[in-house]
């Protein structure tokens, strides 16, 4: 700053205006330039920075692995005489988790999203959307507790009941009766509400984007209020649900504390959803890394590598939808 | 290790700071005029029952390791620190094998064990230890680990190893299960499915509680003695206090937790038949007759214990466990030498292990402690 402030009153006097004028804004969009493309930069760099990290440390930890690591169940990283741990457990548990989660929250989220944008009246609409806000505010270890203290008692009806009546499905079987339901399906539902005000805020912001001329010719063309939504709004804010979605499902499968008070935890892989038991990356990692020895450590970090991976993977899966369906908002925008 | 205690009985605890510090200060004020001169050598034969005797030149003191004596150390801080006003105490409950390994690395004055030390760790303390000297072993805190139940109607249950083996295995699935049955006549127990509880997270509550089901459940637990679970089914919860709060809110179900959780919680504590001639109850007294019977495991000035899980010595708890501190018989840090001694000289006294059996922790047997304090003067 100090330097440059001589320079351009030097060249105030000295050049012709135009000039000076070019030399400015020369100088200004070199340097925005350099700030932007910076700040651009060292985003790659952290990122390259934490995978870096993480591969060392899972290099690491996978020599000493004695199993598979991928299809191994028990996490056992500090057993001297033989170290094993994989993570079918985990894989398991945070995508099934994850995908509870989106089923129930997708849809809600949408609807709420709709209401707020296009039916509610104005009055009820902001105070509504600001509630829906507040809910992405809470801490997730208060959800936890609620989901501890408040959801698991809760469901206990609801468990025994989808076990008489949809026990036929096999994954809504028990086979352990009146257990407290710490199982993948509750898990879900607390996820479900933790990523619900993340899709519905931006959904919603999605949705008041909709050009007010094709809302317009839809209802001009005789479309009642639903079909409207749906041949104008829907369409047009598909790309935009879709990320929401990603995000949500980003917190869902990145959730700790609330999924390590509500979950019981356990090497156990069964698709009986309602029984207790399986786990998550990052639960396995909260759960363990405080008495993790050396090698625990490193194991904890090859996990954390493939929660890693996972959400690159999502995240590359939605650019992709998102580029496929250009041609909705290309031809919309 | 992670046996966490709660903040339970903490007026009790200030109470008793204020009481040992007050009569301390006035040692304090004496004492100094002979450790002066002679070091601290005279340290463990004079101080009276609730004395601490301040070192000449006080510093700072570093500790790592066990978080099982986390509350018990917090404890002996507050005194010792408000008698020695120049000896602060700083420990990092950061677990028994970074406790160690910092003490091998010359970091802290002293580290906490849950385990003894391994031959390999003593050979690494050579180079902290100078002068030819190593780490040694000197027990400390002593706990019990209780199993919790809690099954309407029931209130004297009486487990043995093999059983508890199978209910936390899931061999056991029913809490009329004929081998529970057997060990509890004339109750009346209900038909309901047993509800399991163990950690989530690594414990040495679970290492222990492990540790005595390999020795005494005649096979019915398969698994080593681990910090991880391995056993089938149940549940799992988060740190004691989550199993605690899962077995108080369960009906039908059982847990471990240490004493002091099993007090907190006012959950019901089973007893153990072990052999001896009635079953033995949970109590921190029950639990020191037990580490009294531990036989020696260390050589020279290493005190480690060897635990005996399988005791069927009238009146012992079974579950129990140890924490060492752990530091150098010869070449401890010469800056911190004094004010180390002085602090395991107040730990030891019987108003320093008094004062952590407030806490749920068991105050060492006078078989153990008579021992320590006759090692602790030689420290050098």
């Amino acid at each position: 700053m100090t330097s440059s402030t001589p320079d351009s009153s030097g060249g105030r006097t000295t050049t012709t205006p135009t000039g000076s004028l070019q030399g400015n804004s020369r100088r200004g969009d070199r340097l925005f330039f350099v700030a932007s493309a910076g700040s651009g930069i060292l985003l790659l760099v952290i990122m390259a920075a934490i995978a870096g990290f993480l591969l060392y440390r899972s290099g690491i930890a996978l020599s000493k692995d004695q199993t598979n690591f991928f299809t191994t169940f028990e996490w056992d990283p500090d057993n001297i005489l033989k170290p094993s741990f994989g993570i079918a457990v985990l894989t398991f548990g945070t995508i099934v988790s994850g995908c509870i989660a989106m089923v129930l929250a997708v849809p809600l989220a949408i609807a709420i999203a709709l209401f707020i944008s296009h039916y509610a009246p104005r009055k009820i609409a902001q105070p509504f959307a600001y509630l829906v806000d507040l809910l992405a505010a809470v801490p997730s270890i208060v959800y936890g507790l609620w989901g501890a203290l408040f959801l698991v008692p809760h469901l206990a009806g609801l468990t025994s009941w989808m076990n008489t009546y949809l026990g036929w499905t096999y994954i809504f079987r028990t086979t352990h009766q009146g257990a407290p339901a710490r199982n993948l399906f509750t898990t879900g539902i607390l996820l479900a509400i933790m990523i619900l005000p993340i899709i519905t805020a931006v959904s919603r912001e999605v949705f008041r984007q909709v050009p007010r001329s094709h809302e317009e010719a839809a209802l001009a063309l005789g479309a009642t209020r639903w079909e409207m939504i749906r041949t104008a709004v829907l369409p047009f804010g598909r790309p935009g649900v879709i990320s929401a979605s990603m995000l949500g499902l980003g917190r869902a499968l990145g959730e700790t504390m609330a999924v390590a008070i509500v979950l019981s935890s356990s090497n156990v892989l069964s698709l009986h959803l309602l029984d207790a038991g399986g786990g998550t990356f990052a639960q396995n990692i909260a759960l363990k890394y405080s008495e993790a020895g050396p090698a625990g450590k490193d194991a904890l970090m090859a996990s954390g590598l493939v929660l890693f991976v996972i959400t690159l993977l999502v995240n590359g899966g939605a650019r992709l939808i998102i580029a496929r369906r250009k041609e909705y908002s290309g031809a919309n925008a | 290790m992670k046996l966490q205690r709660n903040g339970r009985t903490k007026a009790l605890a200030i109470g008793a700071v204020a009481l040992v510090s007050s009569l301390s200060l006035a040692a304090c004020g004496s004492d100094n005029n002979t450790t002066a001169s002679g070091g601290s050598s005279a340290s463990g034969g004079a101080a009276s029952p609730a004395a601490i005797t301040c070192a000449a030149k006080q510093a700072p003191l570093l500790g790592a390791g066990s978080s099982a004596q986390g509350d018990a150390i917090d404890v002996w801080k507050n005194t010792f620190g408000a008698a020695c006003s120049g000896s602060t105490l700083n420990y990092n409950p950061v677990g028994s094998g970074a406790g160690v390994q910092q003490f091998n690395q010359g970091k802290v004055a002293f580290a906490g064990s849950d385990s003894a030390l391994k031959p390999a760790d003593v050979t690494a303390s050579q180079a902290v230890c100078a002068g030819g000297g190593k780490g040694v072993d000197i027990p400390m805190v002593g706990g019990l680990v209780s199993i919790v139940y809690n099954v309407d109607g029931v209130s004297n249950l009486v487990l043995d190893g093999p059983t508890i083996a199978k209910i936390f295995d899931s061999k056991i699935t029913t809490w009329n299960d004929p081998a529970i049955a057997a060990l509890n006549p004339g109750v009346t127990l209900p038909s309901s499915p047993i509800q399991a509880f163990h950690r989530s997270d690594d414990s040495g509550t679970t290492q222990n509680l492990t540790a005595y089901l390999a020795k005494t459940s005649a096979g019915n637990w398969a698994y080593p003695s681990s910090k991880t679970w391995a056993g089938h089914g149940g549940q799992s919860a988060n740190l004691s206090a989550g199993v605690a709060s899962q077995v108080k809110a369960v009906k039908d179900s059982i847990g471990y937790v240490e004493l002091s959780y099993a007090q907190s919680n006012n959950l019901k504590s089973a007893s153990i038949n072990t052999g001896a001639s009635k079953p033995v109850e949970a109590t921190a007294a029950n639990a020191a007759t037990t580490i009294a019977t531990a036989t020696p495991a260390g050589t020279g000035s290493d005190l480690a214990l060897n635990l005996d899980y399988a005791t069927k010595t009238e009146g012992a708890y079974p579950i129990v466990l140890v924490t060492y501190e752990i530091a150098c018989d010869k070449g401890n840090a010469p800056a911190t030498l004094d004010t180390l001694k002085s602090f395991l000289t107040y730990t030891i006294s019987d108003a320093g292990q008094k004062a952590i059996g407030d806490k749920g922790y068991v105050p060492l047997p006078s078989s153990v402690t008579d021992k320590v304090k006759a090692l602790i003067p030689t420290l050098a």
